[in-house]
């Protein structure tokens, strides 16, 4: 069971949360020109993290409010905990942002040897 | 009854003024409070309690406490019987039934031993290699092998027992109340500190109640532990948790214990819980859980009388009963002599020491050469003879390599075996909380090393032998996680100790074996999984050379024990064969529970009625007099049908749907979801996550929109009107309402946190009473005179606010029949007035009320969808028919971009539909696959399914909707729906039955 600290209530157990993904996933814009790989890399594909990762939870049974955590995968520890309209501030969760696949696309991340050509 | 013949005169901290009775296999022995029914039953002589798991070869007590691997028996009859209970964990009280296990037909005569004759021939692996052919008989040889291979058995029916759960904080809790643990627990609680102490065993102080020959400031080592017990007695923030076993440590220091009541509490009249799991938080954990002793691995090490050296010690100086009146000591350290020494001083013959190092030199040596003990240094025991009982050691000298046998056979009598192979620290809990583990060449085993959360090792669990150290590790521990936590103090003096000194260990692993034996002799690494060296070494001849595959190919280090007797052997012997250090090998991961745990306990008072909250309406009571029955509907507890005397089920909906369209009808709509939806954004919002057009909707309308997910499925469902400006009534599905609000937040916090709108739940406000039929206006006429309710002035999808039977009611003109219908909101407390008001004003248009299976049929009849039952998560709008609603001009919204995927726009996804049964008498059940062809048997090619079917008074015939592939061109075309014994064929047909099927 993770303790969670809200940024608006304190420690409290995971029970009370809502678990929301991967945080700072930009969502495209539906109006402008967009391919279905391009959309689909935003609706399916996901990392499946070892070490640090920033994600969404939600006070579900508490207050209600979204928020942004910097966790580690293998031992579960909690980092840091910003608001979710935010860009992590720890060091850590700064190099995590930067990390973060989304901001390249993974097409590339790993050309395929046609679009190398 | 057997008197206790191997109960020593004076030894133990048992209550000998409180003899107890209890039974064994259908006899009956007798015992002291105090004992477990392993040492009660040793003192009646009885050794044989088990068969092993596979070769069903006779098994007696191995350790004590959680390290039982052998004696697994079933306690405790009727429903409360609990299988595979460790004898050593069971205190005994007046009346105790208890049984052997895994034995066919008696504990003594077992049939199954035939598996020990022919064990040559079933090796690890054998029921993988065996019994894959043919493949599809693997369910019926399944059957046999696992009643063959069983335990105990578990309780048919309910528990009758009660159990618990307790959450607690702290700021130091200490796993273990040996010396390390008091220790460490008395210097935490002086600095204040909130302070839990739990251990397994009904008596606190650990192997200060069996290494007795030590002493600590000049007392006693029991009376100093009982000392520092009574000083943690007095302090306020102590909690202190006997017969508890911490069973798992998970993230931020979260632990589960297992804490078992005392019997004679338990078996009192008044009703007391049974066991109760403990949740506890912790800043800082200290565990001093001690270390387990290993077990040697000679051949034919498993008979009864064969203990480990550790457990003796502890049964004679803990319970006064020594298990044999001629034990022979098998050892490669000093401190089986600690158990001679104590065997000499209680009176009881000990045959001999069988020392595998060829020098041994300390001062427990000298000691028993003065007691005059015959010792065999350099020698080992290479096996032993009794069937159900040890009654002879063959002893053979080692070669200095200890590789081979070299001397002469000796054949040394005995009642009893104490082996000492070595200890291992149980690091169990360490490693489940993260923590690493580091190979120690001195003690050849793993200790702990890096930790990943706030948590120190301490004693025994450090790899600490010593008393002095660990006591010295204890308080100095207590402290800083006293500190850490925010209290402040310093350790308490460090006691002066008196201890025997030990010598080093020699390793000799495994004891060679005899040549020119007749017999196959096995040599057990895991006792209670029957995994033989034969077993390991052929694992590795075939290839499971890393010890995760070892683990599950040969089962070592599994059930309920988890290896904690096993694990070090097997692995020390698995780098041997692999010719590499065992940390090259590495250890496997230990997970939660440390011990077993009963399903009762996870379960606590969570069960019956208090499983899950129910939610009911404020007009509840009203339908429970009705004799209405009920249907659970999320946590909800919904009317169902008001069956009037005799009538069936199907009669009682039937009349509620005709009195719908022909009279009244009156439902219960109080659970339907309700968010209050307000600010100078909630249009604008409200378009961006329904898929059609709200920006212009005015105060006083009504609008349904569906809702999706962003990969363009359908969510959910609902009416949204304008209160008036800025302020909007969204209704969602019953079951939605929680995930809809959260959703909506979600949306509005993480991805739109610029629109200002302001969700709040309204559903438990307001009552609902939804009242509908052509006679429904007149009715409302009657009770509400200050609002127009003329088709003209108030129309399909307006609301408006008035009074109704005096009560302020908001009014919505919607409709889920298809009848004209009026949905009257108030107040929950007016709920039921309200309520009981319209069906005594309506007894003279024959007011009807109706349940949720009449509402499925009304609305079915019109063709309209019910989210979760014409959609599952993968049905768009499209697929429902329903383009309609979908918006061409709005840029965006929740699920836009999704519907023109690729996948998403083909032309043979599956599509709503209705289905008419050829015979007019067949219903089709629901979520029934439909077919084109039918074929004589299965697989045949499936083309859609049922997703609702009702018989129709309306139509006066059965109707079904269904979803089916392309199934919009395929209208007129008969399918086919297989069932077990049966085909029926039906026609495709459009979903608006009440419209287009003649009545």
């Amino acid at each position: 069971m993770l303790h969670i600290e809200c940024p608006w209530c304190g420690f409290r157990d995971d029970a009370e949360f809502h678990y929301g993904g991967e945080a700072h996933i930009t969502r495209p814009d539906p109006s402008k020109t967009l391919t279905d790989e391009k959309f689909s890399e935003y609706l399916f594909l996901k990392t499946n993290t070892k070490g640090l990762i920033l994600e969404r939870w939600c006070h579900r049974s508490g207050c209600r409010r979204w928020f942004n955590v910097l966790r580690n995968t293998i031992t579960n520890e909690i980092l840091e905990v910003y608001p979710v309209t935010e860009t992590p501030s720890s060091k850590q969760g700064k190099e995590t942002y930067d990390r973060n696949w989304r901001r390249i696309s993974p097409s590339k991340k790993t050309p395929k040897t046609d679009e190398a050509k | 009854m057997s008197s206790q013949r191997f109960r020593l005169k004076e030894a133990g901290r048992l209550d000998r003024n409180a003899p107890l009775k209890f039974k064994f296999d259908g006899k009956i022995y007798e015992g002291f409070r105090g004992d477990t029914l392993s040492s009660a039953l040793l003192a009646n002589g009885v050794h044989l309690v088990g068969r092993s798991f596979k070769y069903h070869r006779p098994r007696g007590h191995l350790g004590v406490g959680a390290v039982e691997a052998n004696a697994l028996i079933q306690v405790g009859d009727g429903n409360s019987t609990e299988p595979n209970v460790r004898a050593s964990q069971v205190e005994i009280y007046d009346g105790l039934v208890a049984s052997s296990q895994n034995r066919w037909p008696s504990l003594l005569f077992d049939l199954g031993v035939v598996n020990d004759l022919l064990g040559g021939l079933i090796p690890a692996g054998f029921y993988y290699k065996t019994f894959m052919w043919p493949r599809k008989w693997w369910m019926k040889y399944e059957y046999f092998i696992r009643r063959a291979a069983g335990l105990g058995k578990a309780p048919t029916g309910r528990d009758p027992d009660r159990y618990e759960k307790m959450h607690a904080h702290c700021d130091v809790l200490i796993v273990g109340a040996g010396p390390a643990g008091l220790a460490a627990a008395l210097a935490a609680s002086k600095t204040g500190a909130r302070v839990i102490i739990a251990d397994d065993q009904q008596t606190f102080g650990g192997s200060l109640n069996t290494d007795t020959d030590c002493y600590i400031n000049d007392k006693t080592t029991v009376d100093w532990g009982k000392d520092v017990v009574a000083t943690l007695e007095g302090l306020p923030d102590v909690t202190m948790l006997p017969n508890t076993t911490v069973s798992g440590y998970y993230e931020q220091n979260y632990l589960t214990l297992l804490e078992t009541t005392k019997p004679h509490f338990f078996k009192s009249t008044i009703q007391q819980t049974r066991q109760r799991l403990w949740k506890v938080r912790a800043k800082q954990v200290i565990l001093a859980t001690g270390m387990i002793e290993r077990p040697l691995l000679f051949a034919n090490n498993d008979r009864p009388g064969i203990m480990l050296s550790s457990a003796i010690r502890e049964y004679i100086n803990k319970y006064g009963v020594t298990p044999g009146q001629n034990p022979l000591i098998f050892t490669n350290n000093d401190d089986a002599y600690r158990t001679a020494i104590t065997m000499r001083k209680n009176n009881i013959n000990v045959a001999a020491i069988v020392d595998i190092r060829e020098n041994p030199d300390s001062e427990l040596f000298r000691q028993a050469q003065e007691m005059q003990i015959p010792i065999h240094v350099g020698s080992a025991v290479v096996t032993t003879k009794g069937y159900n009982r040890i009654k002879s050691a063959t002893i053979i000298k080692l070669s200095s390599d200890g590789k081979t046998l070299t001397g002469e056979r000796k054949v040394l009598e005995c009642d009893c075996l104490a082996m000492s192979g070595g200890w291992n620290p149980a690091i169990h809990l360490f490693s489940q909380s993260g923590g690493r583990v580091k190979w120690n060449h001195e003690l050849a085993t793993f200790i702990p090393s890096e930790a990943t959360q706030n948590v120190l090792a301490i004693g025994g669990c450090n790899g600490t032998a010593d008393l002095a150290k660990s006591l010295k590790e204890g308080l100095q521990a207590g402290v800083s996680a006293a500190r850490l936590s925010g209290n402040k103090g310093h350790p308490p003096a460090i006691p002066s100790v008196q201890e025997p000194k030990q010598s080093e260990t020699r390793f000799v692993l495994p004891i060679p074996t005899q040549k020119n034996k007749l017999v196959d002799e096995k040599v057990f690494i895991d006792f209670q999984n029957d995994v033989t060296l034969a077993d390991i070494q052929l694992a590795s001849r075939e290839g499971y050379n890393s010890v995760e595959h070892l683990k599950r190919y040969t089962t070592v280090g599994m059930g309920t024990d988890q290896g904690k007797t096993s694990n070090v052997n097997a692995l020390m012997l698995l780098s041997q064969i692999l010719d590499c250090e065992p940390e090259q090998v590495g250890y496997t991961t230990f997970r939660p529970p440390y011990a077993p745990t009963t399903i009762g306990a996870y379960a606590g008072r969570n069960i019956g009625n208090l499983f899950s909250p129910v939610r009911t309406t404020a007009i509840n009571p009203w339908h429970k007099e009705a004799g209405a029955r009920f249907e659970h509907v999320g946590q909800w507890m919904r009317a169902w049908y008001y069956p009037k005397a005799n009538e069936t089920m199907r009669q009682a909906v039937d009349r509620e749907v005709k009195a719908a369209r022909t009279n009244i009808g009156i439902l219960d709509a109080s659970t339907l979801g309700k968010i209050d939806i307000q600010g100078p954004d909630a249009a604008e919002f409200l378009n961006r996550v329904y898929t059609n057009a709200w920006l212009k909707l005015p105060p006083g309308t009504s609008r349904y929109g569906l809702m999706l997910k962003e990969d363009g499925m359908v969510m959910d469902d609902g009416v949204t009107t304008c209160i008036k400006e800025n302020h909007y009534h969204m209704t969602t599905t019953t079951g939605g309402a929680a995930s809809v609000l959260e959703w909506l937040e979600e949306w509005l916090q993480t991805e739109w946190p610029n629109l200002k709108v302001y969700l709040t739940s309204v559903t438990e406000q307001w009552a609902v009473a939804a009242i509908c039929g052509p006679k429904s206006r007149e009715l409302l006429k009657e009770l509400c005179t200050d609002i127009d309710l003329s088709d003209k002035a108030f129309p399909f999808m307006g609301y408006r606010e008035g009074t109704v039977a005096g009560i302020k009611a908001r009014i919505f003109r919607i409709s889920f029949t298809g009848e004209l219908s009026f949905e009257i909101n108030v107040p929950r407390s007016y709920g039921l007035s309200l309520w009981e008001k319209l069906l005594d004003i309506g007894k003279k248009y024959e007011i009807c009320p109706y349940g949720t299976e009449a509402m499925h049929v009304l609305r079915a009849e019109k063709g309209f969808i019910i989210v979760g039952q014409e959609t599952d998560g993968t049905v768009t709008p499209v697929d429902l028919g329903m383009d309609w609603i979908i918006s061409k001009t709005k840029p965006d919204f929740i699920g836009k971009r999704a519907l023109s995927r690729r996948d998403i726009i083909k032309a043979d996804r599956k599509q709503l539909v209705g289905l008419l049964t050829n015979n007019a008498t067949d219903i089709l059940p629901e979520g029934s696959q439909i077919v084109e062809e039918v074929l004589p048997k299965p697989p045949m090619s499936m083309i859609g399914h049922v997703t609702s079917s009702y018989f129709s008074p309306n139509c006066g015939r059965p109707i079904a909707m269904a979803l089916i592939k392309s199934g919009r061109d395929r209208m007129g075309q008969t399918v086919h729906i297989p069932l077990k014994n049966k085909s029926i064929a039906a026609t495709i047909t459009d979903v608006n039955f009440l419209d287009n099927v003649s009545k």
